[in-house]
């Protein structure tokens, strides 16, 4: 059983570090950022071991211990991967890449006084980091105060656009949008219920749907909106509501931006209920393979869910990028998903941003970035726009049995909107880095100017 | 889909009149095997034409074919391309025991990595359960036909009124038949020509028990203008709200039940810890973890008796997490009695290594935990009220340890030695007994109770390190409203905060819901500061 092998591989590490790890976190030896002498590292007998002239530091912000650990974790060994495949292919610049891991504890306060330190402390060139909204927004005045660079590699709710920031998730055009139209057209529906858990990413991304589905015609009675707190698991109430709100002689569906530890009981309340995937389809903007990999998926068959890459995307690149993954965490039952997709392509535009600017210095590399464009890993091209955000396609997918995704619909790609079209307030405002006539993330086009707001 | 249907409803006839079908197409065998010999290669999109096709072959094995592929169980070898179906899976040994579905049949059992699934979606999984429900209707199982009629009922289309009359002709079972009327009478209300047919229609609508008939007869209302009619249906339409609205109180109840019972579990073994030792256990949600992640082991060192593994579970969850509590106990809180907040702090760092112990042991990730089949789904009682089987096993199980622990308590020598130790310490260490295993035995029964609650909790919710956290808050507050040190306090309290929760939640929403519930024990516990039921007597301390 692997859960034995792995008992007995880290019984050790933990009894060590559990006692530390209160306070610290648990960082393995092997990823210490301890600057390492070029004398002790290349122990390996391989040949022609790269020489390097330097070093560039990697920031990494990603919470390892704590409520979030659970997919932040993931993204850490991503980053961790792509630098031990850059050092392999020669590092940057002719300078080796070292990667820097802080763990920020799923405490927002921590994610901005870590910031600093990876900044002020360790001199990194670049931060890939953080996951929830709260922990982004604590970062900014941090990152734009010391002028840092931080790629944000998460589906979020959009309106905001910084300087410091490149946002290589999806920006809601990227994801719930598509996911809507998906629904109406291919599956007919007329009825709607958009649940979400009670915090900023559901509120926003609800306000900007029911503006959208109004906009579509959809009437007011149509269109049912919920929260949940946090980690719900007593779905009984609610469940039996979107029944009965399903019985309409409409189809209905639920979009669901619930976050991950309360899925899990909502999916099973729903079929437990008799509420199966033909009847009220749920599509989802937070479930990917990884969530999946924790659920029993017998219940979740046939329900949806919309993301810019699946596990199961049919293409070289991603096929590689698979079995290297497999590889470097040593376990082939590990899935990828979507925010380590976001983590690849916000990576490899760094790259060639640094490497097209000839320095890590960041205004440089920032102004290099408009217009890169790197491959994703659906066979596609993702574009970084003057907005900081990329083009992405949108996919949307069936959960399978085995939990991975069959992917019903693909778009061609889609730009990424920092402020939506949808409402009414957010329409007006542009964001543009590069056209030196805006040069800002928030340009009110009907007062001609910048509203003055640093992000 | 109407062709479809349209081609069943001749098929049904024909039975009638018991003319071969062989005529009208020379060689049927020959196209489905044809057919199914395309099932590999084709796209879900060209599938469903194939689906279409299949079905109006009218094989004997079309409908085993069809079901196999809507529950994606249909397969194809890699090497040959032959299409079986599933009958036995064995995920310890990843082989399946598998059938072709063309002559000549034959039977194997092969790896899992030698076939490859026939992929259906959700669009293709509808249009062969439509098919599938018209099929039912004259299916020779009582249940199968009353869910195809339910179909039916919720979606009437009038050009399925043949086939429904036919059904109805056939049909033996009273209760069945009257169902079968109603589905008619939705078609009717709407389509008849007649205004006399459609009054009688809404008038035999009243008794359905389906919400969806009081939208569609909304809808008719819209639609009428005859005043007759429209007083009909505001008739029909208020008997079945009427009726709703007696099923949702039956049913809010059982939600609060519900939810009470898994407070309760949660609760129970911290009116032991914190209640009747007096220990602040801040620990206590981890305990609960430790029950779910002994489920989530034995479930996996027994993967094809997913069914047996919860009964397994229940002694392993309550074995190991009360092992945990008694090595808690005498290495940490026994240097601590007296001295709660020392305790609060210390067991508040127990939480967190064990957390983390449970995050470097089985990974950050949530695991996954079957839900058994015989606790899957519902058990219903009529299309407006169902009980889901997973809540009310807990709602017993919860009781049955509440009692279990009652009679511990007060009928056994070790209950005794426990409720004297923690009366007296000096008295009962003067009688002989020693004091200190048993305050050991206590905490552990307390820590192996809150190892049950995770059993049943692995079944509701996710399995993963940060489960305890979600239920520690819970617990306390239903343990101190409930009155520390009396054990029925515990009882009431969550069964009361459950019913007052769900009973809220429909009009307030949950997020309100749960500030008023902590509102009100606020409040509460002005005016009553120990708690509902607080114990009384000489023993108490200030």
């Amino acid at each position: 059983m692997s859960f034995i092998e792995q008992a007995k591989r880290l019984l050790g590490m933990s009894l060590v570090c559990s006692a530390a790890v209160v306070m610290s976190g648990c960082e393995k030896p092997a990823e210490a950022p301890a600057a390492p002498a070029p004398e002790t590292a290349p122990t390996e007998e391989t040949v022609e071991a790269p020489t390097f002239d330097g070093e560039i530091k990697v920031g990494v912000l990603h919470s390892l211990s704590g409520t979030m650990a659970i997919s932040e974790t993931t993204l850490k060994d991503t980053v961790l991967m792509l630098v031990e495949d850059q050092n392999e292919k020669g590092g940057l610049l002719g300078k080796k890449l070292v990667p820097v891991v802080v763990d920020p504890a799923s405490n927002w306060p921590l994610f901005a006084e870590k910031t600093k330190e990876l900044i002020e402390k360790e001199g990194v060139d670049v931060i890939f980091g953080c996951w929830t909204s709260v922990s982004r927004k604590s970062v900014l005045p941090v990152i734009e105060n010391l002028n840092g660079l931080l790629f944000y590699p998460v589906q979020y709710e959009g309106e905001e656009s910084s300087k410091n920031v490149f946002y290589t998730g999806a920006a809601p055009n990227q994801q719930a949008i598509p996911a809507v139209d998906y629904l109406m057209d291919a599956e007919g529906v007329e009825r709607w219920v958009l649940e979400g858990t009670d915090y900023v990413y559901p509120r926003t991304t609800n306000k900007i749907l029911e503006a959208y589905l109004k906009g579509k015609g959809v009437a007011e009675e149509d269109i049912s909106i919920n929260y949940t707190p946090f980690g719900h698991s007593d779905w009984q109430t609610r469940v039996a509501e979107i029944k009965e709100f399903g019985s309409a002689g409409k189809k209905t569906a639920v979009v669901s931006t619930i976050n991950g530890d309360a899925n899990v009981p909502f999916y099973k309340e729903l079929a437990n209920q008799g509420i199966a995937a033909t009847d009220i389809p749920v599509v989802a903007f937070s479930v990917g393979e990884e969530e999946l990999s924790g659920f029993d998926t017998a219940p979740l068959v046939g329900h949806l869910a919309a993301w810019n890459y699946f596990q199961s995307a049919e293409a070289d690149v991603n096929d590689e990028f698979i079995a290297k993954w497999k590889g470097f965490i040593g376990d082939e039952s590990r899935v990828t998903n979507d925010p380590m997709e976001a983590t690849y392509i916000g990576f490899k535009a760094w790259a060639k941003a640094v490497e097209k600017a000839g320095t890590t210095d960041v205004d440089a590399v920032r102004s290099a970035m408009y217009g890169i464009e790197v491959p994703n890993l659906t066979g596609g091209i993702a574009k970084v726009l003057p907005n900081h955000h990329f083009t992405k396609p949108v996919l949307i997918g069936e959960i399978q049995a085995d939990g991975q995704f069959e992917i019903v619909s693909q778009t061609e790609e889609v730009p990424g909107d920092a402020w939506t079209d949808f409402l009414p307030e957010s329409a007006k405002i542009v964001s543009d880095w590069q056209d030196p006539a805006i040069n800002c993330g928030n340009y009110n086009t009907e007062t001609k100017a910048c509203s003055g707001q640093n992000y | 889909m109407r062709i479809l249907l349209a081609f069943i409803f001749a098929l049904s006839c024909q039975w009638v009149i018991a003319s071969p079908t062989a005529l009208d197409n020379p060689s049927p065998q020959a196209s489905f095997s044809s057919l199914v010999q395309q099932l590999p290669a084709a796209s879900i999109k060209e599938l469903s034409p194939l689906v279409d096709q299949l079905a109006a072959t009218n094989d004997p094995k079309a409908l085993t074919l069809l079901e196999a592929l809507k529950d994606g169980q249909l397969y194809y070898t890699k090497d040959n391309k032959t299409v079986v179906r599933i009958i036995e899976e064995n995920k310890a040994t990843k082989e399946v025991t598998t059938e072709t579905i063309l002559e000549p049949l034959t039977t194997q059992t092969i790896n899992t990595k030698t076939i490859k699934k026939i992929r259906v979606n959700n669009a293709l999984r509808g249009q062969i359960g439509d098919y599938l429900s018209a099929l039912k209707l004259f299916a020779e199982d009582e249940t199968v036909r009353q869910a195809a009629i339910a179909d039916f009922i919720t979606q009437p289309d009038p050009e399925q009124v043949g086939l429904l009359q036919q059904a109805q002709a056939n049909e033996q079972n009273e209760q069945l038949k009257a169902q079968l009327s109603i589905a008619l009478a939705s078609i009717d209300a709407h389509n008849s020509a007649l205004p006399e047919n459609q009054l009688a229609a809404v008038t035999l609508l009243a008794e359905s028990q389906h919400m969806e008939t009081f939208y569609w007869l909304e809808r008719l209302q819209e639609k009428t203008t005859n005043p007759e009619l429209k007083q009909a249906i505001s008739t029909s339409m208020d008997s079945i709200q009427s009726r709703r609205d007696r099923y949702k109180m039956v049913e809010n109840t059982f939600f609060g039940l519900s939810m009470g019972s898994v407070l309760l579990l949660a609760a129970i073994g911290l009116a032991i810890t914190f209640g009747v030792m007096g220990v602040i256990n801040m620990a206590h949600g981890e305990m609960i973890m430790i029950g779910a992640y002994a489920t989530y082991v034995v479930q996996s060192l027994m993967p094809n008796h997913i069914g047996y593994s919860i009964w397994v579970a229940i002694p392993v969850a309550f074995l190991s997490a009360a092992l945990v509590g008694i090595l808690i106990e005498r290495l940490v809180i026994k240097h601590l009695y007296g001295r709660p907040l020392e305790t609060l702090l210390a067991t508040f760092g127990i939480s967190l290594i064990l957390q983390q112990a449970a995050r470097s042991l089985f990974g950050p990730l949530n695991q996954s935990v079957i839900t058994p089949q015989w606790m899957s789904g519902s058990w219903e009682i009529n299309p407006m009220l169902a009980f889901t089987y997973n809540r009310l096993y807990i709602l017993f199980f919860a009781l049955m340890v509440f009692f279990g622990l009652v009679l511990l308590l007060r009928k056994t020598s070790i209950g005794l030695h426990m409720r004297a130790v923690t009366q007296n310490r000096a008295m009962a260490n003067s009688m002989g007994i020693r004091s200190g295993r048993v305050d050991a035995l206590t905490f552990g029964l307390g820590s192996g109770i809150a190892g049950l609650a995770g059993v049943a909790i692995s079944q509701l919710n996710n399995v993963g390190p940060n489960l305890g956290q979600s239920y520690i808050i819970d617990s306390f507050m239903v343990v101190v409203f409930g009155g520390a040190g009396n054990i029925f306090g515990t009882l009431y309290a969550a069964f009361g905060l459950g019913m007052i929760n769900k009973y809220i939640e429909p009009f307030a929403g949950a997020v309100l819901a749960k500030i008023l519930i902590l509102v009100f024990i606020i409040l509460f516990m002005q005016w009553r500061p120990r708690g509902m039921f607080a114990v009384k007597g000489r023993f108490v301390e200030d």
